[in-house]
């Protein structure tokens, strides 16, 4: 945010003019600061607490003090030197409705990712469990790569019951869930074993950031997107790619997450010259391009992505006519209850199955509420966590049985795990939707 | 080839709200924008029609005490003026719907008085159930409860304040600790929601060395605390916190415990019963089949383009997202986004303006005559929104009609004082629905 806004900011605006109206000469009253200075968005705290009563972790757990704390106080304590950053912070899941709460638009996002990053780089003991785990958890595609290139013996080995003993005692990651299976042959196997674009296009170009689960997990994700968007003409291109870093940021692994946003924004940033547009399917993958990188890191073309990234279905809605797409295919699908993704919320796409279902004959999408699946990525699966994390998923849970349908929708990988672990469904992408309403 | 509606509103506040339910009602597909969750949580839950005359609002004098009488002796600047006495009866009808039996007032035309934190007498035209027992034209005397950990709300000292405005009952004020172990900043839902779920919680007795605890359930435990200053008031009154999403249970279960009336008084941000409205009207939002999209800010506009026929039409609004701007297509628009305090109207040293639309914002040239030299003086600022025709839609500087496709709702119009008169949420209502009926309207037209 601090880039993009800084680049037309108000205040500088202001000076300018009002020099040359009343000859006000502004005083600068702080020294110019080389590392990031989120003290403007502090001082816009005006402590109403409207925060505190929409962040789910506040609501289950007592000793968390909650994102008015962590954000706008917080910032003020640490800009002493005497005083350490409150553990606390780790209890943040970075779900990020605190920023949509907010009426003043405080960066409280931002402020819990950079307090969190320095809170594990200056006073996280390196050795600890937690930290151990939680830099494993957060680099779920280092994981992720090895154990998919023998996928059978990792999901054997991952699904044994002295496996997940081991990650519960030793590590730290709750045995109460069931390890996603690793897909028997990787999105980018596909990928290039198909031999790249099926389609090429001058005008209609997008670049598909996958993600690590749509690659590792769920290829049949990234394929549907492949599909649906060489059904409307598009040249794809998956360039290489790192994980999007969301992980990082919530277990305050910068350093991690700037490496791979760095690599990230450089491959991605040169296809925007050439016409691309970024498109992914999960709406934390986008979440990260779109608002964290240029809050948090200023590589050359930062900006760029994210002002060209956008959610796969939002692209397609506002390039093309979807609904009348939609209106003229037809699937045998059903109904699904659909749970919006916080991260989706807060880029303000919550609910665009429910509302392109409609067009759509033989599928409905039923919006299970506003309520936080409470896994968080890496959250749920930390084994202090997850009791919480299932306390804030109850109310989901309960909308989910509530609606008429029997298998849950959303876009986000996590939430997928959560919705299926609380309720037993099988969770389907929109895409795969799509797909089977818009390709033959 | 984009997101398309017939009716787009921009602000998710009260006047949004109305005017988005108010238009789907009339059969449009209505999109509502809104930069953030609704301010209605932030909002006391109060809802005014007209506290007072605005000549007098300075002076602060006698309440108005039928504000459907007052409507018409209103200057010809109040939004009133263009919805008229049937327009506000009208809105309040839908409210009453919308709420059913979680608001009370709508048995009389005449205003309701009630206790504010801060120890006012406030006059309002519709109030929570929650707060019915507290009305403070009741004769009977009230025992105020506020907590350690609550500070917004002072309990004595709302107490005194009320018996030296002369209220007719005798009131207390007490201060207690809130039952069970708690974070000194716990938040207030988090208090809520034990008092909801009726939660058991730890009690220790105090007195005495040895100590011993027990457990008992929210309702209860709070119920013993209070007993010991009760003393025979015959209502208690307690901050807005019973409850989150079932408050007349927990008020039943309260006054059995209590043998006493029980009511809330509500509260600046963050507002229980505030959220509790904005529950009850995103809900029949949602039921009318109104579109919401929250989390980014509508910034500026798109006309049609190219002809100058359509260069008065506002083709789409766009949504700044991070560098990028998404246009929302519709036939109609409504403006609801609030006044100055809502970042609806905008200034800076060199003038006043309404920032998405510019639209025409009458104010004095010189920024000195912004203002009133008293605190409490009549500020010119407090007027400052734009105007409209008598069918809701927007005027440029010579009265002519900015946009043809263009209306504003709520705070975001000129011409009122609505902290000093009191009339902010019966703008609100009157002129979104008025506006939703307009726009709906066009579209089927």
């Amino acid at each position: 945010m601090s880039e993009i806004e800084d680049s037309n900011d108000e205040n500088t605006v202001r000076e300018e003019e009002a020099v040359e109206n009343d000859e006000f000469e502004p005083v600068q009253v702080f020294p110019e600061s080389e590392e990031m200075d989120l003290r403007p968005g502090s001082d816009d705290c005006y402590k109403c607490s409207t925060c505190d009563t929409n962040c789910p972790v506040a609501q289950v757990d007592d000793e968390f003090p909650g994102p008015k704390f962590q954000g706008p106080e917080q910032w003020r304590l640490k800009r002493k030197e005497d005083h350490d950053i409150d553990d606390s912070v780790m209890s943040c899941s970075n779900c990020m409705r605190c920023d949509d709460a907010c009426p003043s638009d405080v960066p409280l996002s931002q402020m819990h990712n950079t307090a969190r990053g320095e809170y594990v780089e200056s006073q996280m003991e390196k050795l600890s469990q937690e930290y151990i785990r939680n830099r494993i958890l957060a680099n779920y595609r280092t994981m992720a790569e090895l154990g998919s290139k023998v996928p059978r013996l990792t999901n054997f080995v991952m699904g044994l019951g002295v496996t997940k003993l081991f990650n519960e005692k030793v590590l730290g990651i709750t045995s109460e869930r069931e390890f996603p299976d690793f897909a028997e042959e990787t999105f980018r196997e596909w990928w290039s074993d198909r031999g790249g674009p099926k389609v090429r296009s001058e005008d209609k170009r997008v670049a598909y950031f996958h993600g690590c689960y749509s690659n590792y997990n769920t290829p049949k994700v990234g394929k549907a997107m492949v599909r649906v968007f060489e059904s409307f003409g598009y040249e794809v291109v998956v360039p290489k790619q790192r994980c999007s870093g969301t992980p990082m940021f919530a277990n305050g692994m910068l350093e991690d997450a700037k490496r791979a946003a760095g690599i990230n924004v450089e491959n991605f940033s040169g296809l925007i010259e050439e016409g691309y547009d970024v498109i992914a399917s999960c709406t934390s993958c986008s979440m990260s391009l779109r608002q964290e990188y240029p809050e948090l890191f200023s590589f050359d073309g930062t900006a760029s992505v994210a002002a060209h990234t956008y959610e796969a279905l939002e692209y397609l809605r506002l390039h093309e006519d979807l609904e009348a797409a939609l209106e003229a295919g037809e699937v045998e699908a059903g109904n699904f209850a659909y749970h919006a993704p916080c991260h989706a919320r807060n880029q303000g796409l919550a609910g665009q199955p429910v509302e392109l279902f409609e067009s759509l004959d033989g599928a409905t999408a039923e919006d299970v509420g506003p309520s936080c699946s409470g896994i968080s990525g890496t959250y749920g699966w930390k084994e202090e966590k997850y009791d919480a994390s299932m306390q804030i998923g109850a109310e989901m849970f309960d909308h989910m049985e509530e609606a008429e349908g029997e298998v849950g929708m959303t876009e986000c990988p996590t939430c997928a795990m959560q919705m299926e672990h609380g309720t037993g469904y099988e969770i389907r992408h929109p895409l795969e939707v799509l797909e089977a309403a818009l390709v033959e | 080839m984009a997101i398309e509606d017939d009716v787009t509103v921009v602000g998710g506040g009260l006047a949004g709200l109305t005017t988005a339910l108010s238009a789907a009602r009339a059969g449009a597909q209505v999109r509502l924008l809104s930069h953030k969750d609704s301010t209605l949580r932030s909002a006391s839950g109060l809802v005014d029609v007209l506290g007072y005359r605005p000549e007098s609002a300075a002076e602060a004098t006698a309440p108005i005490v039928d504000p459907f009488e007052a409507i018409s002796d209103l200057p010809e600047s109040h939004p009133y003026s263009k919805v008229g006495e049937s327009g506000v009866r009208d809105a309040l009808a839908l409210f009453d719907e919308v709420v059913g039996d979680a608001y009370q007032g709508s048995h009389t035309d005449r205003n309701a008085l009630l206790a504010t934190h801060g120890g006012e007498v406030k006059p309002t035209a519709r109030y929570p159930a929650s707060a019915a027992a507290g009305l403070t034209s009741d004769t009977r005397e009230a025992l105020l409860v506020g907590f350690e950990t609550v500070v917004d709300f002072d309990a004595p000292l709302v107490a005194s304040h009320l018996e030296s405005s002369g209220v007719p009952f005798d009131v207390r004020g007490a201060t207690v600790r809130f039952p069970g172990d708690f974070r000194a900043d716990a938040k207030l839902t988090r208090l809520a929601d034990a008092l909801d779920s009726d939660e058991r919680v730890e009690v220790r007795e105090e007195t005495g060395s040895a100590g011993y605890a027990e457990s008992l359930p929210a309702r209860q435990a709070l119920a013993e605390v209070v007993k010991p200053h009760l003393d025979g008031a015959e209502r208690v009154g307690f901050p807005a916190l019973l409850g989150q999403h079932d408050p007349a249970e927990v008020r039943a279960s309260l006054e059995s415990e209590l043998g006493a009336a029980v009511f809330e008084v509500p509260m600046g941000p963050p507002s229980l019963p505030g959220m509790r409205l904005e529950g009850k009207l995103l809900g029949a939002c949602r039921e009318a089949g109104v579109r919401m999209t929250t989390g980014n800010p509508v910034v500026g506009y798109e006309t049609a383009g190219g002809t100058d026929d359509d260069g008065d039409r506002i083709a789409a609004v766009r949504v700044e997202r991070n560098g990028a701007a998404i246009p929302f297509h519709a036939e109609q628009f409504v403006l609801a986004t609030g006044g100055l305090v809502g970042k609806g109207i905008d200034s800076n040293r060199s003038g006043v303006r309404e920032p998405i639309f510019d639209c025409y914002v009458p104010h004095p040239d010189d920024r000195y005559d912004w203002f009133a030299a008293e605190a409490f003086g009549e500020h010119p600022f407090a007027r400052f929104g734009v105007e409209t025709d008598d069918d809701m839609r927007v005027l440029d500087a010579g009265g002519e009609s900015d946009f043809s496709n263009l209306r504003a709702a709520g705070a975001v119009l000129g011409g009122f004082d609505f902290a000093a008169t009191k009339s902010g949420a019966g703008v609100s209502l009157a002129t979104g629905r008025a506006a939703g009926l307009a726009a709906a309207r066009e579209v089927s037209e």
